[in-house]
């Protein structure tokens, strides 16, 4: 790429000058784009692989959940009298709504799982280790958050099993001592569940915990950006704590910088 | 960033402690978390005392807040201070009463916005859960349908206006005439492990739908044993007194009253156990708690207030 460069006939780079003029815009006002250029050619390891991956995994995983539930909110009807029948005129009349819902239900394990599995590399290599131990805390926040998104997910289908799955999960809360009675009359929204619980538990599985999630996914990333990933234990030098160097983010931009300049990446 | 740990290690106990002198040792967050505590204790037992401990926490909180501004004791300010804190000072730009009222101001008015804000929102959210949750009056229909000395699985809503999430169902057993009023043995059909609902075990008949004030009314008589719940394999007597499994205590009751001939479920009311049985049962009765809350023994003390007694 970079001895590719040298070679560019003038008219060439006369048109990539023009093509990237909007981008230069956008960059020149907002510094985004070599933001995301920043990100996403940070420096790692040499010697990581795909159990890394694991993060991004469980990123895309949330992301297809927001993105299905968003839609299933258009025709979820979070009553007592219409929710089962809504969830009804998903799978069998909407279109694709059989292929939405069952994103979202299978999708809802596939993220758990990913959820344990990236935790599982984490603990596994020491990547928990300082300077990273924010990190971890903000990852067991996001796994108990995750739990309970699947715990109030699980009763808007309202149907039997949802019913008295969570009869019993509240009553599990419930016998925690000392706030446990208390915290299932919140978690009801009164003394029995009714139709208070199943509204309250909707706006608590699409609209405060989501929420929360993303605050906590940014803090996450933020975070993982600015400690680097660590190095697998097995790795001969300590690897991906170097900064990258300064450079104009527009030179950055037009003329990609040279591989091997920067050291410890190359053979990633 | 190891070389630099390793340097700062050598470099602290040669410079030793008196140039950067520890804070001085303090009662003032002790006393803090000694409010906290007492405000924790009072939000379970009673509401003075919760006062008490945020009283005791602010206070404390206040003094160790200004003693950290203060950068420790006004004794040891004189004593440790010397040079390097007022070089610090001079390096500071000068600040004057305006510009610390307008920091003041800004902090004070964004602490009153977020209160403004959330105060109603938490309160709205979470007060309802505990206000008005007393049980609706459910009229059984009249006495004669529930024969003496066996019982009757009634099934009937809670609430009208809930819809079939308020569904119960109550096992009601006549006892006849016991000190010249009628006696009636009413359980709760949700088991006292995690509230599934428990079954009879043993013969029922043909269910009779009858309709009173209270709705549609199920009524199926039973000659049960004893009662089982399916989910975890506890198991009850016909007072209610658990006899296997995980149960953790003996079923809930319904206070009754008769109305016209009619019987009338009110209250539901948590037990300990029963000792005697049918109308000559002595009932250890509690304010009503959740499955899975013991209202007796030793384990009795982590469940000190039901939501509903207060």
């Amino acid at each position: 790429m970079a001895t590719r460069t040298s070679r560019k006939s003038a008219r060439r780079r006369q048109l990539e000058q023009m093509l990237l003029t909007p981008v230069d815009w956008l960059e020149e006002r907002s510094g985004l784009v070599g933001g995301v250029r920043g990100f996403l050619f940070r420096h790692v390891p040499a010697d990581i692989s795909w159990p890394q991956t694991l993060g991004s995994a469980t990123l895309t995983a949330f992301i297809v959940q927001a993105v299905t539930g968003v839609i299933l909110a258009m025709y979820y009807k979070p009553d007592p009298n219409s929710a089962y029948d809504s969830i009804l005129h998903i799978t069998n009349d909407v279109t694709w709504g059989w292929l939405v819902r069952g994103m979202h239900r299978w999708g809802a394990s596939v993220f758990i799982i990913l959820l344990f599995l990236h935790m599982g590399r984490v603990f596994l290599f020491g990547s928990y280790k300082y300077p990273r131990e924010l990190t971890w805390l903000v990852g067991v926040l996001m796994l108990v958050l995750g739990m309970l998104e699947g715990f109030t997910g699980y009763l808007l289908p309202w149907d039997q099993t949802s019913y008295w799955a969570t009869v019993v999960g509240i009553n599990i809360n419930g016998s925690g001592p000392f706030v446990g009675p208390f915290l299932s009359n919140v978690l009801r929204g009164g003394a029995e569940i009714g139709s208070d619980t199943l509204a309250r538990w909707y706006s608590i599985h699409m609209l405060i915990l989501p929420g929360a999630l993303i605050g906590l996914i940014g803090l996450h990333l933020y975070l993982v950006v600015r400690l680097g990933v660590s190095s697998p234990p097995w790795s001969k030098k300590a690897a991906g704590r170097e900064r990258p160097e300064v450079e104009t983010r527009r030179r950055g931009l037009v003329e990609p910088r040279r591989r091997g300049d920067g050291g410890e990446d190359g053979g990633a | 960033m190891a070389e630099e740990q390793e340097g700062h290690a050598e470099i602290a106990p040669e410079e030793g402690e008196e140039q950067h002198p520890l804070p001085a040792a303090t009662i003032l967050p002790a006393g803090f978390a000694v409010g906290v505590a007492i405000l924790l204790v009072g939000t379970v037992f009673s509401w003075p005392v919760f006062g008490i401990g945020v009283g005791i926490a602010v206070v404390f909180g206040f003094l160790w807040a200004r003693e950290l501004v203060r950068g420790g004791r006004p004794v040891r300010a004189v004593e440790a201070v010397p040079a390097e804190a007022e070089e610090e000072e001079a390096e500071e730009p000068a600040r004057y009463g305006r510009d610390k009222f307008l920091e003041l101001t800004t902090l004070g008015l964004g602490a009153l916005i977020g209160g403004v804000v959330t105060v109603p929102v938490v309160g709205f959210a979470i007060a309802p859960s505990f206000i008005g949750q007393g049980d609706e009056d459910i009229d059984l229909g009249p006495m004669s349908n529930f024969p003496e000395g066996t019982f009757v699985v009634a099934t009937f809503l809670s609430q009208k206006g809930e819809g079939q999430v308020s569904r119960r169902t109550a096992f009601v057993r006549n006892n006849g005439i016991a000190n010249g009023v009628p006696s009636f043995t009413i359980l709760s059909n949700r088991c006292t492990h995690l509230g599934c609902p428990i079954q009879p075990n043993g013969p029922t008949q043909e269910a009779q739908q009858i309709q009173t004030s209270a709705g549609n009314v199920t009524l199926i008589p039973s000659q049960p044993a004893g009662f089982g719940c399916p989910c975890h394999a506890g198991a009850y007597d016909t007072e209610g007194n658990r006899t296997a499994g995980p149960p953790v205590r003996a079923l809930d009751r319904y206070q009754y009253k008769i109305v016209n001939g009619s019987l009338v479920l009110s209250d539901r009311y948590s037990v300990g156990k029963v000792v005697g049985e049918g109308a000559s049962a002595k009932i250890e009765s509690y304010t009503r708690y959740d499955s899975g809350q013991h209202v007796d023994g030793p384990d009795e003390w982590m469940y000190p207030i039901s939501p509903r007694g207060v």
